[in-house]
């Protein structure tokens, strides 16, 4: 019998359900599972791609769900972090909720189930960083545009929070690293692909782009966010700890830093 | 709109404003209405001053005109500084765009007083209605009660406002007197009270009727200014914990005292903010909000003040080691609570992972608990544990000996002064 075998999926979070899916069907007890635009053929072990089926991406989530509610944040968050073999660890979080008697997705003494929760924990902490580091600016088509390059792809899970705080203005979200963003048109959020000719940074240089006023409302940020410093507590290494240098370039308070 | 002149405003007015600590945008539950603009939430800190503090708020005066003379304060009229004052349609302007780029929560508006409190108080409510009713703003908006202010205003507020704020300023009534003689106590005391009988009226109404309008949904909240009138750690605890108590605040701020002026009554200029003093100060609230501590096991008259080299709760449990060891696989909640290292995170994760497995060493690290300092007030499932029988100085040595605080250099310096 197959104990180990690599399932090649296509990369979205429905085909890697289907392949923990034929795992579980094929009772492998270890999955490689490889995104296909990443794989890497090994030297023994057997191939199998794998097609995106919904049903059985479904019936995965839903059995997930039904042994342990709080693990399927845990297992999309963790996902979407696009680390190195994720999907192997995944396949065996998986593995020991379905296997165990308990539900086991607090028992922090085991060593895997503590590391999703970890890593889960780690892209929990980039979406809130997203939802405070997004900086819009608006175009003279009237849509608020703003550019991110976030660690992990957490544009799926910010869009919510966007969609309620700024439901009477168009804007989107561009992701510069996985080259898709969202776009909300005042009705529904929709992912969206660009052909961006620029990055639009915080540079000092005004792009035709935007509004005038726009680069005005940028001053006055900048501006306040100098007079609320107070010199005589100046503590860079806290300053670089909140907000780390790779976020600067997009920050438009931090012009003059970059 | 004129930007040059509305940014040299905005330099004078946030400027005077960020002595203001609090920059808390959560515990509201308003939602965004009608497809109009924002919502509140947990809090989001949109970015951080060069100082470390965050920024989740415009957080302005509507002018730094004052009527009244406290010698800590920056705006107070006998200082000679440069002054000005927003329009109400500027500071509505200013936030809306702000907020539309993600730059804030909200607003938090406070003023110098201008001819009486209830004509200031008048003009910072009627920023709120506007950024209400006319823009449709849904996002966080924390006003201050100015002293004196009467309860139909304080009333009102409470209507447009997520949060409202008296800042006590001076823990200590003499204090008060010395420093801000044209202030009353009672006037800070007033607004306060009304917005507390406010919100326990609207909460048991909202009981009965479900669709009662909200009033001050994220609560009160005030602040002190530490080390400005020679005051003591447990005066500034206790006064703080009757806030608490008696006042229903959700958060009591401490502020350093930045040296602003050569008033005889105060620190010179270019002395040192006293940071570390007011980081054990916010420990110990902690300490008393979440770890169920109460504040006269931490402080009282033989201990009036905290330790500046050790934090509070590593403090108490060297004056109680008749507690210690604690078996991190039975003990409750509130007791692992008390075990210094240990985080209510870590204490949470603690009780969960025990159901599965009895656990040791390895399974607390890699959860992240300080071992440092929890080694010698904990066993768990090993044989391996500090025997020796180590009195409370010997424990405290060998902890400050292994950990390396941002604040070391700080308290060395202070002791090698008495060397």
């Amino acid at each position: 019998m197959n104990t180990s075998k690599i399932l090649v999926y296509d990369g979205s979070f429905n085909g890697f359900l289907t392949a923990v899916f034929i795992g579980f069907e094929q009772k492998l007890a270890h999955a490689d599972i490889q995104k296909n635009s990443q794989f890497q053929k090994g030297l023994f072990a057997e191939t199998e791609t794998i097609f995106t089926n919904i049903e059985k991406a479904q019936r995965v989530w839903n059995g997930v769900r039904k042994k342990n509610n709080s693990a399927i944040k845990n297992i999309y968050f963790a996902f979407l972090s696009e680390q190195n073999n994720i999907e192997a660890l995944l396949y065996h979080y998986i593995q020991k909720l379905m296997g165990g008697k308990y539900l086991g997705s607090t028992d922090f003494g085991d060593d895997a189930i503590l590391k999703i929760n970890q890593i889960a924990h780690k892209v929990g902490r980039e979406k809130h960083r997203m939802e405070a580091f997004v900086r819009f600016q608006l175009t003279k088509d009237d849509v608020y545009f703003a550019n991110i390059e976030p660690d992990f792809d957490v544009l799926p899970l910010i869009s919510k929070h966007f969609r309620n705080r700024y439901a009477d203005q168009q804007w989107i979200i561009y992701d510069v690293k996985r080259k898709y963003g969202i776009f909300y048109d005042l009705q529904t959020v929709e992912i969206i692909s660009l052909d961006l000719t620029d990055i639009h940074t915080n540079s000092i240089e005004k792009s035709a782009v935007f509004t005038e006023e726009e680069y005005n409302y940028q001053d006055l940020w900048n501006n306040y966010f100098k007079s609320t410093t107070i010199k005589s507590r100046i503590n860079t290494k806290l300053h670089v700890q909140h907000v780390p240098k790779r976020y600067w370039k997009y920050l438009s308070e931090k012009k003059e830093a970059v | 709109m004129d930007f040059n002149r509305i940014k040299e405003k905005l330099n004078i007015l946030a400027d005077a404003a960020k002595y203001d600590v609090s920059c808390s945008s959560s515990g509201s539950n308003r939602k965004n209405k009608n497809n109009g603009l924002g919502d509140t939430g947990t809090g989001i800190c949109h970015t951080y001053t060069e100082d470390g503090r965050c920024v989740s708020l415009l957080k302005i005066l509507l002018t730094n005109h004052c009527i009244f003379d406290c010698a800590y304060c920056v705006t107070r009229k006998s200082n000679d500084i440069q002054r000005a004052a927003f329009k109400i349609q500027e500071v509505v302007d200013l936030t809306i765009n702000f907020y539309r780029r993600n730059y804030i929560e909200g607003l938090f508006l406070s003023s110098g007083i201008f001819k009486s409190a209830d004509h200031t108080m008048e003009r910072l409510i009627a920023v709120a209605k506007k950024l209400r009713e006319e823009e449709n703003f849904n996002g966080y908006i924390h006003l201050k009660s100015i002293p004196g202010a009467s309860d139909e205003l304080m009333y009102e507020a409470g209507l447009y406002a997520d949060r409202l704020s008296v800042n006590i300023e001076i823990p200590t009534i003499s204090g008060l007197k010395l420093l801000a003689p044209d202030k009353k106590h009672e006037d800070f005391i007033k607004p306060m009270q009304k917005v507390k009988d406010e919100i326990i009226r609207y909460k048991e109404e909202r009981k009965i009727i479900k669709s009662t309008a909200k009033y001050a949904p994220a609560g009160q909240s005030t602040q002190m200014i530490v080390g400005a009138t020679g005051e003591s750690d447990k005066d500034i605890m206790y006064s703080a914990t009757h806030f608490y108590k008696n006042y229903k605040m959700k958060r009591v701020y401490y502020s350093g005292y930045v040296p602003i002026s050569t008033d005889s009554r105060l620190p010179s200029l270019g002395s040192e903010v006293p940071m570390l003093r007011e980081n054990r100060l916010y420990q110990t609230d902690w300490l008393l909000r979440f770890y169920g501590f109460s504040v006269n096991e931490i402080l009282d008259a033989d201990n009036p003040n905290l330790d500046m080299d050790i934090d509070p709760k590593l403090m108490w449990a060297l004056r109680n080691l008749n507690h210690f060891p604690v078996d991190i696989n039975k003990a409750e909640p509130r007791m692992l609570a008390r075990i210094p290292g240990i985080g209510m995170g870590s204490v949470h994760k603690i009780i969960s992972a025990r159901k599965y497995r009895s656990l040791n060493w390895e399974h607390l690290k890699k959860m992240g608990i300080a071992l440092n300092r929890a080694k010698y007030f904990i066993i768990c499932n090993s044989n391996d544990w500090e025997r020796r029988d180590l009195d409370a100085p010997k424990i405290k040595g060998m902890i400050l000996q292994s950990q390396n605080g941002k604040f070391k250099k700080q308290y060395n310096n202070q002791l090698s002064l008495f060397n």
